[in-house]
């Protein structure tokens, strides 16, 4: 075992070579601010560490390297983007660079929208009491430095405020052009008092990506977050949601990744109100040279509110899995319902799913409970559907959509989830 | 819970537990002292200290080696910090690491010859040292139930009871200094091949100043005649216990351990850093029970056990297995998992779990379940309950290897809060490389059932009573799998445990 204090000051130092001579972008006052005090977290922090407890499924290391691996890109030619059908508001980032010729025009009924770029130049900006406040929020009690980097660094994003409930989705599609694309993009978003709206963020983004989403949903907003990763084999990346609940707000976020060298999502969720709800889920579909990682911290800061983590891994051909996922409960949270679940369906020997699912209980008035298991597919189950006649492949298909289909429940409009089942089958009927 | 269920908590086992409430009335009963005139090893630790304590237990040569190794590994380790505890700093040259009574100076021939005073102390802590006494509580029984003994006091083992009845049947129960004497092949060939002397922190250093503790040899077929057992007291001031138990069960063997620990009452910490090591060889089983009742602190948190156990068992061939059963009551801090090696094909462990944390006492306990052989299974089955200002983490690890298919682990805990100052966590790792092997995982965390508790309050019963039913009825299913001496005393600990908790 490396010494602490050893540990720390390798970490430093990493921090400090791959910042130095990087200059701080140029930007108005609050967001140098910003970057500023984010900058000095990631040099006090120091980089992550595979030693580190926090990343102890996870290797950082190509997250960060000071350059990022070249990725092949992933041609998927034959099927048309996710949510194509819908009618939304159209923003599309190649590479991580907002590309403004292929978006939508920035306006939308209810919706305040700027991109990262022009507001920093703005000297003074609604965003301001949020960009770098939650992620830096975040740091304890893990570090998150990966994150304050993105804070300290990132040029592109969205600022999004919604002030009414606006009559279609906003969709960000990410697109790639580059073999070695190292992305930052660092977006907030602000749902105010009794709105509800809906983000899509679909494709891959870079072939090396670092994403924080700084979330503020006011007292009895709604914001429902669907995310699906795009299949991209090479890619590596890490992204953060950073999300504050106030009283009786409601959070519905839900992922999708399907394969990737490296992903790790962590969501950071505060339920600072009473009566708020925060449902987190993911669908993992990991085929081959594939490592997914779900870090999930729920807090719940006020009574009577309701969390739920819903966590479904598909692996095989050497993919592993990681959840790592947390509900702490202060002791003013009483009458919390706090609810989480993990599992993985390993397809082969070689697949690998590894767990840490924790509960932190401070308030005695509460209901938490979480579950969390791995295992092959069900020999009754496929012994069910093969008596009644449906061949072995589709029957297996059949029941991974199955033991999927619970977290794409957890999406609120089922047009979403079916669109997402769908892709879903028609890649397994592909590859099996 | 169902209505019927609650009528069967009303039955059997709980109205005993609230008479034995009723009937005691301090909160921790063996916090006092016994007046002896005691022999130190100077204060601190140094390399000095450990050759003192080798040269004591004359120790051959290795051995001392062994512990200086462990000595100079510990020095360059630091105290383990992922816990959710929080631990004072530990001065450990405020310490003794050495204390004995002085009339044991030449050791006893028999326990005949064992100063009385010493001997009253087991027999006002209810253990019995006379073979023909029975533990308390098991009298009436059709035939009177044998358990031989290992009393160790402070550092030195006092004696072992039925000692030629073991023999006859080819069963080595001594403590662990005098199998150094008398098996040094068997010490030689089994210590530290479970837990190695750099372990973690507190292996290391107790591998270096270990006094004693019980060595248990079961040859090949034998079922122990009887259960065996050693009873720990810590009695002198600023002294710890660091004692060391071997248990090794040959080919086909059978027994069943119980350990039992107390300490008196004081306003100072006293360090307790104790290794079990424990070899299982083809088809061979040891259960392994534990209450833990080391002095908690008092009501404000003064005082009271550290109490760092390491305990690991490895199922190193076909079928071995191995069942640790405990009772977590005592003690300021306690950071220990005992642990199960299933590395042979088929082996099974099982890991069952009470622990209760009242007034500032602070528990980090659980379980590691590492399933190397093919068709292993584990169990796990935590209660933990927290009280008070107490807080209350299980910390477990479920590793399911590659070539460990067709593996199972099931585990379930649970966390009871009585009051709104303390906390109860759950810290599961698991670990799946293999895609035949089932693991599954439940946890939940709630407060004492109202619903529960007002049926017991409507049937007369008063709060106390009520909720020392309930929690009863939480850890039955741990309970259940003690030895019957030991449930006797852990369903009375648990009601005491928690005395002064409601309202």
């Amino acid at each position: 075992m490396m010494p602490r204090a050893k540990l720390k000051a390798q970490k430093v130092e990493a921090a400090g070579a791959l910042l130095a001579g990087r200059e701080l972008p140029a930007g108005g006052a609050w967001i140098t601010k910003a970057r500023t005090a984010a900058a000095a977290r990631v040099a006090s922090m120091g980089l992550p560490s595979k030693r580190d407890e926090y990343w102890r499924y996870t290797d950082p290391r190509r997250l960060t390297a000071p350059a990022p691996e070249a990725a092949k890109l992933h041609v998927t030619d034959d099927e048309a983007p996710l949510f194509d059908g819908f009618d939304r508001l159209k923003l599309v980032f190649v590479d991580g660079v907002f590309d403004a010729q292929a978006s939508d025009a920035l306006a939308l009924p209810g919706v305040e929208i700027c991109t990262l770029a022009d507001a920093a130049r703005t000297d003074l900006h609604w965003a301001r009491d949020l960009f770098g406040a939650l992620e830096a929020r975040g740091q304890a009690p893990v570090e998150r430095s990966l994150a304050s980097l993105n804070t300290a660094h990132a040029t592109e994003g969205l600022l999004i405020r919604i002030t009414a409930t606006p009559p279609k989705p906003i969709a960000l599609v990410y697109r790639r052009a580059n073999l070695a694309g190292d992305a930052m993009v660092h977006h907030v978003i602000r749902v105010e008092g009794g709105a509800e709206a809906t983000i899509l963020e679909n494709g891959p983004m870079a072939a090396r990506f670092n994403q924080v989403t700084e979330v503020d949903i006011a007292d009895g907003a709604t914001l429902h977050h669907i995310r699906a990763q795009g299949r991209d084999h090479e890619r590596a990346g890490i992204t953060h949601l950073f999300a504050k609940l106030g009283a009786g707000a409601q959070l519905k976020s839900f992922t999708l990744s399907a394969n990737g060298a490296l992903v790790r999502n962590e969501a950071v969720i505060w339920l600072d109100g009473a009566e708020g709800s925060a449902h987190i889920a993911g669908a993992t579909v990991g085929d081959g040279a594939f490592h997914h990682d779900d870090t999930v911290f729920v807090t719940h800061g006020a009574p009577r509110c309701e969390s739920r983590q819903v966590f479904k891994k598909v692996l095989r051909h050497g993919a592993v899995g990681v959840f790592q996922g947390k509900i702490l409960v202060d002791q003013i949270a009483q009458l919390t319902d706090g609810y989480q679940i993990s599992q993985s369906l390993l397809l082969d020997e070689d697949a690998q799913f590894l767990a840490k699912p924790e509960l932190e209980i401070y308030a005695d008035d509460v209901k938490c409970s979480h579950g969390s298991t791995s295992g092959e597919i069900d020999h009754n189950q496929l012994f069910y559907l093969r008596a009644r006649g449906v061949p072995e492949d589709r029957a297996k298909m059949l029941l991974v959509l199955a033991f999927l289909s619970e977290a794409l429940e957890e999406i609120a409009d089922p047009a979403y989830a079916d669109d997402l089942r769908d892709r879903l089958e028609s890649w397994f009927k592909r590859r099996s | 819970m169902a209505a019927l269920d609650e009528v069967q908590l009303r039955e059997g086992v709980d109205r005993e537990t609230v008479e034995t409430v009723q009937s005691m009335a301090g909160t921790y009963k063996h916090g006092w002292e016994t007046e002896i005139e005691m022999e130190f090893a100077p204060k601190g630790l140094n390399e000095d200290i450990v050759r003192l304590i080798s040269e004591k237990n004359k120790e051959p040569e290795w051995l001392l080696e062994w512990r200086l190794d462990a000595y100079r590994r510990w020095l360059s380790m630091e105290s383990p910090d992922w816990a959710m505890l929080n631990i004072p700093e530990i001065d450990y040259q405020e310490q003794y690491y050495y204390a004995k009574p002085k009339s044991m100076a030449e050791k006893p021939k028999s326990l005949d010859d064992v100063d009385p005073k010493l001997l009253e102390t087991y027999a006002k802590l209810g253990i019995p040292l006379k073979e023909q006494m029975l533990l308390a509580g098991v009298e009436g029984a059709d035939e009177p139930r044998k358990v031989a003994v290992d009393a160790v006091f402070d550092s030195v083992s006092l004696g072992t009871t039925f000692q030629k009845e073991l023999a006859a049947a080819g069963v080595i129960f001594c403590s662990i200094s005098e199998a150094v004497q008398k098996h040094p092949e068997l010490v030689k060939k089994y210590l530290g091949s479970v837990v190695p002397q750099n372990d973690n922190y507190f292996a290391a250093l107790n591998s270096a100043v270990f006094s004693d503790g019980s060595f248990v040899y079961i040859p090949a077929g034998t079922r122990c005649p009887m259960e065996l057992s050693t009873y720990f007291r810590i009695n002198a001031e600023n002294t710890g216990q660091f004692e060391r138990t071997l248990i090794v069960a040959e080919k086909g063997s059978y027994v069943s351990y119980l350990e039992g620990c107390t300490a008196p009452k004081r306003d100072t910490n006293q360090l307790h850093a104790a290794v079990v090591e424990i070899v299982i060889l083809e088809d061979a089983e040891v259960k392994y029970s534990t209450v833990q009742n080391w002095f908690p602190g008092d009501e404000n948190g003064k005082g009271g056990i550290y109490n760092f156990v390491t305990k690991r068992a490895d199922c190193r061939e076909a079928r071995a297995k191995v069942m640790w059963t405990q009772v977590e009551t005592g003690s300021a801090i306690t950071w220990k998992y005992p642990s199960c090696i299933l590395r042979g094909d088929e082996a099974q462990g099982e890991f069952y779990s009470i622990a209760i944390a009242n007034n500032w006492q602070q528990a980090d306990t659980g379980t590691k379940m590492v399933h190397l052989g093919k068709n292993t299974r584990s169990r796990i089955v935590s209660k933990g309950i927290s009280a008070g200002h107490a807080q209350n983490t299980y910390r477990g690890l479920v590793s399911m290897h590659p070539k460990a298919s067709n593996s199972r682990n099931y585990t379930q805990c649970d966390s009871l809060l009585i009051g709104d100052k303390c906390g109860a966590h759950t810290v599961p790792y698991i670990e799946v490389r293999n895609a035949s092997s089932r693991v599954e995982h439940e946890a939940t965390t709630s407060k004492v059932d109202d619903d529960q508790l007002f049926y017991c309050r409507s049937r007369g019963m008063d709060e106390e009573e009520a909720v020392a039913l309930v929690v009863n009825g939480f850890c039955k299913e741990v309970l259940q799998e003690l030895p019957m001496e030991f449930a006797m005393e852990a369903q009375a600990l648990v009601a005491i445990s928690l005395e002064g908790s409601v309202g």
